[in-house]
């Protein structure tokens, strides 16, 4: 699923260059539920956005189900983080004047889903994830958990093979976050690459595989390694 | 589909920033509006000025004798020139691009009656060819001088609509006799009213007109009062007012350089300064127009600028979600473009009220009726589409342009 080579990513702010990532082989295969650690700094999330496409590595090879991704354009970028990849952010990310609702039905927009087909899968996966009845909710008539669950509704409308989460818990009580845990390990269940960013020892453990990141390098749990 | 979720992502902005919206739209409207209406009002001052010009005749020039100014073939100079009726056979039968002459004979106060009611005015002899060049133009039922009255001597009159009110008042004219200078005329025709802001002796609605040859038969004038020609193409006027000074120069033996020796009033020449000044009116304000046009399109970059700065987040998320640079880019563009397109449309229509509601402020006189034009309409929207496209490009393209990252980390 996820196979990079050397990866590099440098980001030069003016004259200063820093080091998010000094080299990283990763892979991870299909159908894992994989956590991400490391202290703050360590370049959790940019290895995220390299995963995800948001971005592109400095230097190094990545594949993404076989298809090399730096020589991409970024429309082409656009359509994988569309198709291929559903992002959960710690701070959700939902268009605050969008509804639940709206909110989900987003990524099918730009991906071109006709409408009557949308609005059905869109209720569909709002339903999946528990707010069904929430869908004329903004986010700010909901709670944090609702506010995730409508994200992750959201990352999973387009069933992507991969889920990334960064930190999706940070902003939750225990409660909400255990839910949310949850729910991404049903995602493993059900097929998808998981792949979470956390803190938090107790939702590590029950991924099936921890990566630990220091200093922009894989210090553990690199299956390659 | 996605058009519906532009204009919902619309509306939702504007209501969040409503009085920036406003103020917006009011640039643009105001823009439009000065545009349509400058233009309006410009066609329309040109057209009323055509209009009045009309009243005295197109292209014409009207020439009267002078006096010589230079010795010439052994006579002196200061010599008069006058004009004789012959004259304008001799311009006509001389002078190719001669489209028509007429003579004109005329006589202040000259006594009119029509039984208790008497006038003293200015009557005028005259070819038909005069009516079609001065663009007299008869009431219904009535006729300008014609032909067989020409040929015949007939003591008929065509009267100015004024004359007939201060004669007849109310009642109809044609067909009945007036005494003019104690011999009857036959009023075959009354002007119909019109225009007139520029005259050389009075107002046609004032005149009497006569056939020439009753004139010059009643008074025995030897000479007349001016002659009005009119060249077959109105570019040919100054080589046929050229061809004038000769013919007649051979006829009286003057100089044909001698410009004082006839004296004339090209018409054309007015008529060619008003269209330039006018095009020069309209250039200036369709400048202004513009330039507070752009003005507003200046305030659309803005408020666009603004929000594309307040929405790098929105932006990040929804490339995070798989927004292509045209989503984005169309977005913001399509904001932009219902701005400018509600604004013109808001303005166009303010202005067309203003225009509908002109009559009320009673300046028709001065100014005329403002026309809006389609052409006009045309190039406003055009201006308008291109300030909106400009205005909006720029700030979508930085938005289109962002690394999703971090316009996410805002």
């Amino acid at each position: 699923m996820i196979d990079m080579r050397k990866i590099r990513k440098v980001y030069s702010t003016g004259r200063i260059e820093v080091e998010a990532l000094r080299g990283i082989d990763l892979i991870i295969g299909e159908n894992e539920f994989v956590a991400v650690m490391g202290p703050s700094g360590s370049g959790k999330s940019t290895l995220m956005n390299l995963i995800g496409c948001l971005d592109t590595p400095s230097s190094g090879e990545y594949f993404l189900e076989g298809q090399k991704v730096e020589s991409l354009s970024p429309n082409e970028l656009a359509e994988i983080r569309n198709k291929k990849v559903g992002f959960v952010f710690q701070n959700f990310n939902l268009l605050p004047y969008a509804t639940a609702f709206e909110n989900v039905e987003v990524p099918l927009i730009f991906g071109g889903v006709a409408s009557r087909k949308r609005r059905k899968r869109a209720m569909e996966f709002l339903d999946r994830v528990g707010l069904g009845d929430r869908a004329d909710h903004k986010p700010a008539e909901l709670s944090g958990g609702e506010m995730q669950r409508v994200a992750i509704a959201r990352a999973l409308v387009n069933q992507p093979r991969l889920v990334l989460a960064d930190e999706p818990t940070g902003n939750l009580d225990t409660g909400s976050g255990k839910e949310i845990i949850n729910l991404f390990e049903e995602l493993g269940k059900q097929g998808h690459t998981v792949v979470v960013i956390t803190h938090d020892h107790g939702i590590a453990e029950r991924t099936h595989r921890i990566i630990k990141l220091r200093d922009g390098m894989i210090v553990d749990g690199n299956g390659s390694g | 589909m996605q058009v519906v979720m532009y204009i919902s992502q619309f509306l939702r902005d504007m209501r969040s920033q409503k009085l920036r919206t406003l103020l917006t739209l009011f640039g643009i409207i105001w823009g439009t509006a000065a545009v349509v209406l400058l233009m309006a009002i410009g066609k329309g001052i040109h057209a009323e000025n055509q209009r009045q010009m009309h009243g005295l005749g197109e292209g014409i020039v009207i020439l009267w004798g002078g006096r010589t100014s230079q010795p010439f073939e052994g006579f002196g100079k200061g010599r008069r020139i006058p004009l004789r009726e012959e004259d304008a056979h001799l311009l006509k039968r001389e002078i190719r691009e001669m489209w028509g002459v007429s003579p004109e004979y005329s006589r202040w106060s000259t006594h009119m009656k029509y039984k208790d009611n008497a006038v003293t005015q200015n009557m005028v002899g005259i070819y038909p060819i005069f009516g079609e060049m001065r663009n007299i133009i008869p009431e219904m039922g009535g006729r300008f001088i014609n032909r067989i009255d020409l040929e015949q001597k007939k003591r008929v009159v065509f009267i100015g609509d004024q004359l007939k009110k201060d004669l007849f008042g109310e009642e109809e004219a044609i067909g009945k006799y007036i005494i003019i200078d104690n011999v009857p005329f036959l009023v075959v025709g009354v002007l119909k009213e019109k225009e007139q802001d520029s005259s050389y002796s009075g107002r046609d609605e004032n005149k009497a007109f006569v056939p020439a040859s009753t004139f010059a038969a009643m008074y025995g004038y030897r000479y007349v009062n001016d002659m009005i020609f009119k060249p077959t193409d109105p570019r040919q006027t100054e080589l046929v007012k050229e061809k004038v000074y000769q013919v007649l120069g051979k006829k009286y033996k003057f100089d044909p350089a001698d410009k004082e020796a006839l004296s004339m009033w090209d018409t054309t020449e007015m008529a060619k300064f008003l269209t330039y000044f006018f095009l020069a009116f309209r250039i200036f304000l369709v400048a202004i127009g513009t330039a507070t046009l752009i003005v507003g399109g200046i305030g659309v970059s803005n408020i666009m600028h603004v929000v594309v700065e307040e929405r790098t987040k929105e932006v990040g998320i929804k490339m995070s979600l798989g927004a292509k640079k045209a989503h984005v880019l169309l977005q913001f563009i399509f904001e932009t473009f219902v701005i400018t397109f509600v604004g013109g449309t808001v303005g166009f229509l303010f202005s067309v009220g203003v225009i509908k509601l002109f009559p009320v402020f009673g300046l028709e006189e001065y100014l005329g009726t403002p026309q809006i034009t389609y052409t006009t309409a045309l190039i406003a929207v055009g201006i308008l589409g291109l300030v909106g496209l400009i205005s909006g490009y720029f700030p979508a393209r930085r938005a289109a342009n962002l690394n999703p990252v971090q316009a996410l980390k805002l």
